[in-house]
């Protein structure tokens, strides 16, 4: 399973653990992570807009918590439920850049079975390292 | 039972860590709880309101409330006064939901007369005041508009007829927290807050009509005189909202900053990165606590907007002006803020920063800032319960003193969301809830589930363990019979 939700931290909010071969994967399965506690049916979301993101930090840990952060900025500035598509992440002059392509489209409540509002990534508890099989981490969002 | 070894009962309802429970603690830690709730209390409390106690400049104790459970940072229901000289102002100990607050709001009306007309009442509140995730207002402004709206709060509202001057003598500080400067937010905070003005939000935040049955009168003098016995059976209006994505955005960005310069420039080191801070007079201190007042701003001004609609919708429905339906407003107080305030300590009185992180203020009678028409009762204290159990309008009390005069804030979780969501089938809830008099609009299903009573602490046993603390007296119970959540 690529990522598991955890109900030993944080009760008022919501935490998962996320593991990967790869951090591109890991990215990935932390963005689904985070859109599925806000979005049910994910599968129904319609790849209607893409758009592009680079952002650099200076480490994995930095990166990923800007990463998701944007995801949560783009539901409310434009009511949009994004996905991952390509993730390219290369070292650059400030420590490591992310491009990717982030598709998704408006809300439909229609169609979208809507959940709970996540405001944050907090950094409870959270975590980005490097393990045997790959990558890991572990997020507490604030809902 | 997840009570530290280390943990001593002081009096019934307050309990200590000394400070030699854990490295660094520059005061004990209090815990505000009956027997029951103190076996209660989730580990992550006793772990975090320690923690608080090691933040630079913190005066008398690191506080925890009845209601208080695992947070980041701080934990919810923690309070913290630093000196703002030596002191620290930390986003862990305001939350990322700014101002996150409660209004309660009267009518004339009686339950008998709501009754027939509940269904539409609540369909036509549910149609009207937008929730959910990433909901947006009604109100179409452009990103200058929306910085006179988080300098001003509600007095944007009064100067844009979405307000009466009686509203903002009835919410703390006017409804607008003074030195609140738009160029310490980023363009970020602003693009994802400015569509989301008069928005409601999701997860815990409800709108809910409620019923003062006569026997749960508790303090007659009090009900009256915060207008609770107009009719019997009289129908109030709470509700329960923040900052939406502006606020969170505030929090976000300066969590960051702080993380990057707190060692490194001021060389503090903290026990959690969520405690990041930073000293209160630095020139990043002094930033985030203007937009911080921003934040708090802008929740003021969504709940005068969601106000505004609700009487709207009443008026509508009732064919009367709010004025002739009583609409007039109890008060409104603010869960997660820093506030400089004027407090005795080793009997002067000091400048203090409090910071109340999913806790209330609830200043006692004749305190300075207390409205004309509150300063012999003590300010009306509103606690909203989980949807399904009521809630509680309450006043402070003259003895809170030793908690900077603070009190709870909700009854507070004691079940993780996932568990609830296992627990418990929205649709269901919905059917039960309607068969006991409670008509429930929602926008999930999924996180209806979440907000079942059952995931929360027993109601009555909070309000009661701060009545017994001296920090807030009850007042009277308020029964729902129709809530709308996002």
């Amino acid at each position: 399973m690529p990522f598991e939700y955890r109900s030993d931290i944080a009760h008022a909010d919501v935490a998962f653990d996320a593991w990967a071969p790869t951090l591109e994967e890991l990215f990935r399965e932390a963005a689904r992570a985070t859109m599925e506690v806000m979005v049910e049916n994910l599968t129904e979301v319609r790849p209607a807009q893409t758009l592009e993101v680079k952002l650099e930090q200076e480490n994995e840990e930095m990166l990923l918590f800007d990463f998701l952060n944007e995801l949560i900025f783009y539901k409310d500035a434009r009511r949009l439920i994004l996905l991952p598509g390509d993730i390219e992440i290369s070292p650059s002059d400030s420590g490591l850049a992310v491009r990717a392509t982030l598709s998704g489209e408006e809300i439909t409540p229609t169609r979208h079975e809507m959940r709970t509002d996540v405001k944050a990534v907090t950094m409870l508890r959270y975590k980005v390292e490097q393990v045997p099989q790959g990558w890991r981490a572990t997020v507490v969002l604030d809902v | 039972m997840n009570e530290p070894a280390a943990l001593k009962r002081i009096s019934e309802t307050i309990w200590e860590l000394p400070v030699s429970h854990k490295e660094g603690m520059l005061v004990p830690a209090r815990i505000v709880a009956s027997e029951k709730l103190i076996h209660e209390m989730d580990a992550g409390v006793f772990e975090q309101v320690s923690n608080v106690a090691t933040l630079p400049g913190i005066q008398r104790y690191a506080y925890c409330m009845p209601d208080g459970h695992w947070g980041y940072g701080f934990p919810i229901g923690g309070v913290a006064a630093m000196d703002p000289g030596s002191g620290v102002i930390s986003p862990g100990g305001i939350g990322f939901d700014i101002n996150c607050g409660m209004r309660l709001v009267l009518t004339n009306l009686t339950a008998e007369q709501v009754q027939p007309k509940l269904h539409q009442l609540v369909d036509r509140l549910f149609a009207r005041i937008p929730t959910g995730v990433g909901c947006h207002g009604f109100i179409k402004m452009k990103g200058d508009d929306f910085r006179s709206v988080v300098q001003q709060g509600s007095r944007w509202c009064l100067k844009n007829g979405f307000a009466t001057q009686q509203d903002l003598d009835m919410t703390e500080e006017g409804g607008c927290f003074a030195g609140a400067d738009a160029s310490d937010v980023s363009q970020k905070a602003v693009e994802r807050g400015y569509n989301q003005l008069g928005t409601l939000g999701s997860g815990n935040h409800y709108c809910e009509i409620q019923v003062v049955q006569p026997q749960n009168i508790m303090d007659q003098q009090l009900s009256e005189a915060f207008g609770l016995t107009t009719v019997p059976n009289q129908v109030v209006i709470m509700f329960h909202c923040g900052s939406r994505g502006f606020g969170h955005q505030v929090a976000t960005d300066y969590l960051k900053l702080f993380l990057s310069v707190m060692e490194r420039k001021y060389g503090i080191k903290i026990v959690d990165r969520e405690l990041a801070c930073a000293p209160f007079h630095s020139p990043e201190g002094q930033a985030y606590f203007s937009a911080m007042k921003c934040a708090v701003n802008m929740a003021f001004a969504n709940r005068q907007v969601i106000l505004h609609r609700i009487r709207e919708v009443f008026s509508d429905l009732f064919h009367a002006s709010p004025d002739e339906l009583g609409m007039r407003m109890v008060y409104d107080v603010a869960h997660n803020t820093a506030k400089l305030e004027r407090h005795l300590v080793n009997g002067s009185r000091k400048e203090l920063l409090v910071h109340r992180k999913g806790s209330t203020r609830a200043f006692g009678p004749g305190l300075p800032g207390l409205p004309e028409c509150y300063q012999k009762t003590g300010q009306p204290v509103i606690i909203g319960g989980s949807m399904e159990t009521g809630s509680y309008l309450l006043a402070g009390m003259s003895t809170g003193g030793d908690a900077w005069f603070t009190t709870a804030h909700g009854s507070g979780r004691t079940m993780s969301r996932h568990e609830a969501k296992k627990n418990f089938r929205g649709d269901q809830l919905q059917r039960d809830m309607e068969q006991r008099g409670i008509y429930v609009r929602t926008d999930s299903f999924g996180g209806l589930a979440e907000e079942a009573g059952a995931a929360y602490k027993n109601i009555d046993e909070v309000v009661e363990a701060t009545e017994l603390a001296g920090l807030s007296k009850r007042v009277a119970r308020l029964v729902p019979i129709g809530n709308i959540k996002g």
